[in-house]
């Protein structure tokens, strides 16, 4: 029921918005995020349950990558 | 995104959990998430693992966990006369009643993607009541939430959803597993942060980390956690931390609490648990199917021969059931475990073909 890959929102009308997997368009309900197009969702059974912004979506790599980093050199 | 796929990442992290391994005894970890249990199976994950340290699978499956006496009761509301939707796999529970004979024997019964779909399904059909059998867990009731909220009058929802941790704190209680370690499901974890996993790591000395679902997430969170055992450390920590805030998503969990009021309810092989299930509040129960139709849940015993209790309790991997892939198989289901693409006794079978 879990889809891992987020999308980016493309579409808003009120709370029902259009969505690209990679170029595969989905309707995605908004209720639970508050989102603005070009933002990116997680979705589950047709709503977005989270918002990620990119900075925080580049700011959690940069943390993988530093813990990677610093396993890597303990 | 492609560090979390990554070969060359996937290897520092087998060796490092390798390494950390040797100054370890016998370590089990517990997930209590179906796709996780799908990305550890698909992926081969427990074959990079050294030899102490297992991963098993626990009740991360809604349908799974979903009881007969709830099956039996979506049965009798269509009996009633109602369009029953849910989602795809409940469908094909093997039951006394199950859904998909009572559909064969002419019942309305319909499968949908997204509760969505059911709203939607009852604004074209106003002559008829639309009853939507809800399941799944936190990441799933706040759209059920929505749903209560926005729809119209002839729409109705059964509602099966149950919330994770009190399963997990039951789990440790029993003391029939000895589990060394929780792998946190990590779409549960989107919507209720890290707060509620805290009391379990409190009361049982357990670390826990929250998981994503690519298979380097999967391999981090196993790391992190035996380094927790390691450095006799008990906390919660989140390895998702792209997909949960430490605060979850407030917004879902307002229409949560607003919605639904916890109750004890069983789970497939669980006795009831305190606290687990959600009902509808007072207020919403002209939303309720079980009050419109006027349907209380039996308590129907489950059947002898498949071991999905044990499945879900994390007491037995799949292939120890004795029907696994010669008496059941996808094909020709006996329990929920094989029926649900989230239920490892399916995930086994489709994946593990070796151990066929
Ligand atoms: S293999 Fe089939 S019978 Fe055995 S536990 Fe799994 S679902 Fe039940």
């Amino acid at each position: 029921m879990c889809l891992a890959v987020p999308g980016k929102v493309i579409e808003i009308k009120d709370t029902v918005g259009i969505v690209d997997f990679n170029g595969v368009k989905r309707e995605v309900r908004l209720d639970l995020v508050d989102v603005k197009i070009g933002d990116y969702v997680i979705v589950h059974t047709g709503f977005a349950i989270e918002k990620m912004d990119e900075k925080d979506a580049l700011e959690s790599l940069d943390i993988w990558k530093e813990l990677l980093k610093a396993e890597e050199d303990y | 995104m492609d560090l979390y796929k990554n070969r060359s990442a996937s290897d520092v992290l087998t060796k490092k959990i390798s390494e950390i391994s040797k100054s370890l005894g016998e370590v089990k970890l517990c997930h209590v998430c179906g796709t996780h249990e799908h990305v550890i199976t698909h992926y081969g994950i427990r074959a990079l693992l050294p030899e102490n340290i297992q991963v098993i699978s626990g009740p991360g499956c809604p349908v799974c966990v979903t009881t007969q006496g709830e099956i039996e009761a979506a049965v009798k509301i269509a009996e009633k006369g109602a369009i029953v939707t849910t989602y795809g796999d409940m469908i094909r529970v093997p039951s006394k009643h199950s859904l998909s004979d009572a559909k064969a024997s002419g019942l309305d019964i319909r499968l949908v993607y997204s509760i969505n779909d059911s709203i939607n399904l009852a604004l074209s059909n106003s002559d008829k009541k639309i009853v939507h059998f809800a399941i799944g867990f936190e990441t799933t009731s706040p759209t059920t939430a929505v749903a209560v909220l926005n729809s119209p009058d002839n729409f109705y929802v059964i509602s099966a959803h149950r919330i994770i941790p009190p399963a997990m704190d039951l789990l440790l209680s029993s003391g029939k597993i000895n589990i060394a370690g929780f792998i946190d499901p990590g779409h549960v974890s989107t919507i209720i942060g890290t707060k509620p996993y805290e009391p379990i790591s409190n009361k049982f000395k357990i670390p826990q980390v929250i998981c994503g679902f690519e298979p380097n997430d999967i391999l981090m969170g196993i790391y992190l956690l035996l380094k927790q055992i390691k450095e006799k450390r008990a906390e919660v920590e989140n390895e998702y931390v792209r997909g949960v805030r430490k605060e979850g998503n407030p917004k879902a969990q307002k229409l949560m609490e607003k919605v639904f009021e916890p109750f004890d309810i069983r789970w497939r092989g669980f006795p009831s648990i305190p606290g687990s299930g959600l009902s509808l509040r007072k207020e919403f129960s002209n939303k309720d199917a079980y009050k419109e139709f006027n349907i209380e849940i039996e308590d129907i015993p489950e059947e002898k021969e498949c071991s999905c209790p044990e499945v879900l309790r994390a007491e037995k991997i799949p292939r120890e059931c004795p029907l696994f892939g010669n008496i059941c198989t996808p094909q020709n289901p006996k329990g929920p475990c094989m029926v649900s693409r989230e239920g490892a006794c399916y995930i086994s079978f489709k994946y593990e073909k070796s151990f066929r």
